[in-house]
């Protein structure tokens, strides 16, 4: 009956604490942080070749007509999403020469593994790229969480679409 | 004069072309525009329709196991048939959900079991805590809480995670978790209690079924994910009367330690547990540990890891203490992610092999 008790009255400590907030970095934030002069911004389409490529990177049906991204001079900030477990992840890379220098976690939904918003995690996409244009391999390995298999699945995933979508932008600028 | 007549009408063809000019570029920046407008509102109708179905979703993981062990008959079992179902009234009030089916065909004298293994809302609070309220799993060791068939090597749970914690081990209470932003989670949480008149721990699960609550339990987890591929967790479980009531008080509190390492395609898992039980008889101490190395890559085909798993353990069941040993080894093999095929061959203390396969999946 004791632990009853007390059972109550933690229930009544916790009552008065759940006040909502949001936790995540504005993707205009994101955008306005990763670059010192004003971006442009810039558009790319997803025609069927580039939602083939994506799926067949990936694995991922990869939604909409287009993806926005902004640039200045080789330097591109690309806001891409993708669901961990049951919800989406807001993410944004900075890429610069295609090689990634910032991954943050800008919007999470999922009630799990939360850690990869944490810089431990996402200092590991620092430098990443792919090996050569050719293999699309990443040329380092992720290391995951435990308890946030999916979650970090997601944002490897989505750090190769980055990195897709930045070699064709700038092979096609060339 | 003739002259300045020339010029006048070159000067007019010259605007007559400029504006010509400006009223295409004109047109094509109003046709972008109008193509912009037009996939935005193709994206807009695509990802807004605010409906329920928005809000709540389905997963679920499921498990056929084929065991063949020496000295017995062979048996196959769709073990586990489980879905979830999850809804979010807001972004920070959300209901968790998970039923399963054990063992293909629940009813009177039948095999299996329907449970409700998870039903609590959750409250997203401030400052990185989160509150837990209704039936939960408890936070403690690596499978109670993660045990979709993907998730580990070996066709069945390891015993130390079956007699010793109790895996899968549910209780109705409130948890409050603070995240403390550097990898860093501790879980608090008060639940009704486990009931054992002799000490058999996994017979103590009243599975929140009417259960009887005259004492409760606290439950305290620290785990440790700052490091990337790295967890390590300790867990208490304490109970004033694992009895609840119906002899003298015996006291009960388990102790959990545990890591889990993948780097690269290696992986270590490790676990400790142990009881101390506040009675006489042979319940008193019951304890185990197991290791496992394990190595996965990915082949043109899949994903493929390979396992060695040593269990020692001891627990009390029908008036004895079994003292136990395990080794395993075996084979995962993910044709895609989330869908799994495994063997193992588990040799017990009396020297007894058993083969098992499996086909697991989660979505």
């Amino acid at each position: 009956m004791k632990t009853l008790r007390h059972f109550i009255v933690l229930i009544f400590l916790a009552s008065p604490s759940i006040a909502l907030e949001e936790v995540y970095l504005e993707p205009n934030q994101f955008i306005k942080n990763s670059f010192e002069t004003e971006p442009e911004i810039k558009t790319v389409w997803l025609k069927k070749e580039i939602k083939a490529d994506i799926k067949e990177l990936t694995g991922l049906d990869y939604p909409g007509l287009r993806i926005r991204y902004w640039e200045v001079g080789n330097k591109r900030a690309w806001i891409l999403e993708a669901i961990g477990k049951v919800k989406l992840i807001t993410t944004g890379f900075l890429i610069n020469d295609q090689s990634i220098e910032d991954m943050r976690v800008l919007i999470y939904r999922e009630t799990h593994g939360y850690e990869v918003q944490y810089p431990f995690f996402r200092n590991q996409f620092k430098g990443l790229r792919f090996e050569s244009q050719k293999s699309y391999k990443l040329n380092k390995k992720i290391d995951g969480i435990s308890g946030a298999t999916l979650s970090v699945n997601a944002l490897t995933k989505l750090s190769k679409i980055a990195l897709y979508l930045d070699t064709l932008v700038a092979q096609s600028e060339n | 004069m003739k002259l300045a007549y020339l010029i006048g009408i070159l000067t007019s063809i010259l605007f007559a072309h400029v504006y010509a000019n400006e009223t295409t570029e004109q047109k094509i920046h109003e046709l972008q525009e109008q193509i912009n407008l037009l996939a935005s509102a193709i994206e807009d109708s695509s990802s807004t329709s605010n409906g329920w179905w928005d809000k709540t979703s389905i997963g679920g993981y499921g498990e056929l196991h084929y065991n063949n062990k020496e000295g017995s008959n062979d048996v196959i079992d769709f073990h586990r048939f489980v879905l979830f179902v999850n809804h979010d009234y807001t972004d920070k009030i959300a209901l968790f959900t998970e039923l399963e089916l054990e063992h293909a065909l629940a009813g009177e004298g039948k095999e299996g079991e329907v449970e409700l293994e998870q039903a609590f809302i959750r409250f997203a609070l401030k400052d990185g805590y989160t509150a837990d309220a209704g039936l939960f799993l408890v936070p403690v060791g690596l499978l109670n809480e993660t045990h979709e068939p993907d998730t580990f090597f070996g066709v069945e749970r390891n015993n130390v995670e079956k007699y010793i914690i109790p895996t899968t081990w549910w209780q109705a209470g409130i948890r409050i978790s603070k995240d403390f932003g550097n990898g860093l989670t501790v879980d608090f949480a008060v639940t009704d209690g486990l009931k054992t008149e002799d000490g058999y721990i996994r017979g103590g699960r009243q599975k929140v079924a009417n259960a009887i609550a005259n004492d409760g339990a606290y439950i305290l987890r620290a785990v440790y994910r700052g490091i990337p591929g790295l967890e390590l967790g300790a867990s208490l479980f304490q109970q004033d009367d694992l009895t609840q009531g119906s002899s003298a008080d015996v006291e009960g509190t388990l102790s959990v330690f545990h890591l889990n390492y993948k780097k690269g395609g290696f992986g270590l898992k490790a676990l400790t547990g142990s009881w101390d039980i506040d009675t006489d008889t042979e319940a008193k101490d019951q304890s185990g540990y197991y290791i496992e190395p394990s190595y996965t890559w990915d082949t043109d085909y899949g994903k493929v890891g390979v396992f060695y798993r040593v269990a020692d353990y001891n627990y009390f069941k029908s008036d004895s203490n079994n003292q136990e040993e395990d080794t395993s080894f075996g084979i995962n093999y993910y044709p895609t992610d989330y869908v799994v095929l495994k063997a193992d061959i588990t040799e017990n203390k009396a020297n007894n092999e058993t083969l098992s396969l499996g086909v697991g999946y989660q979505f």
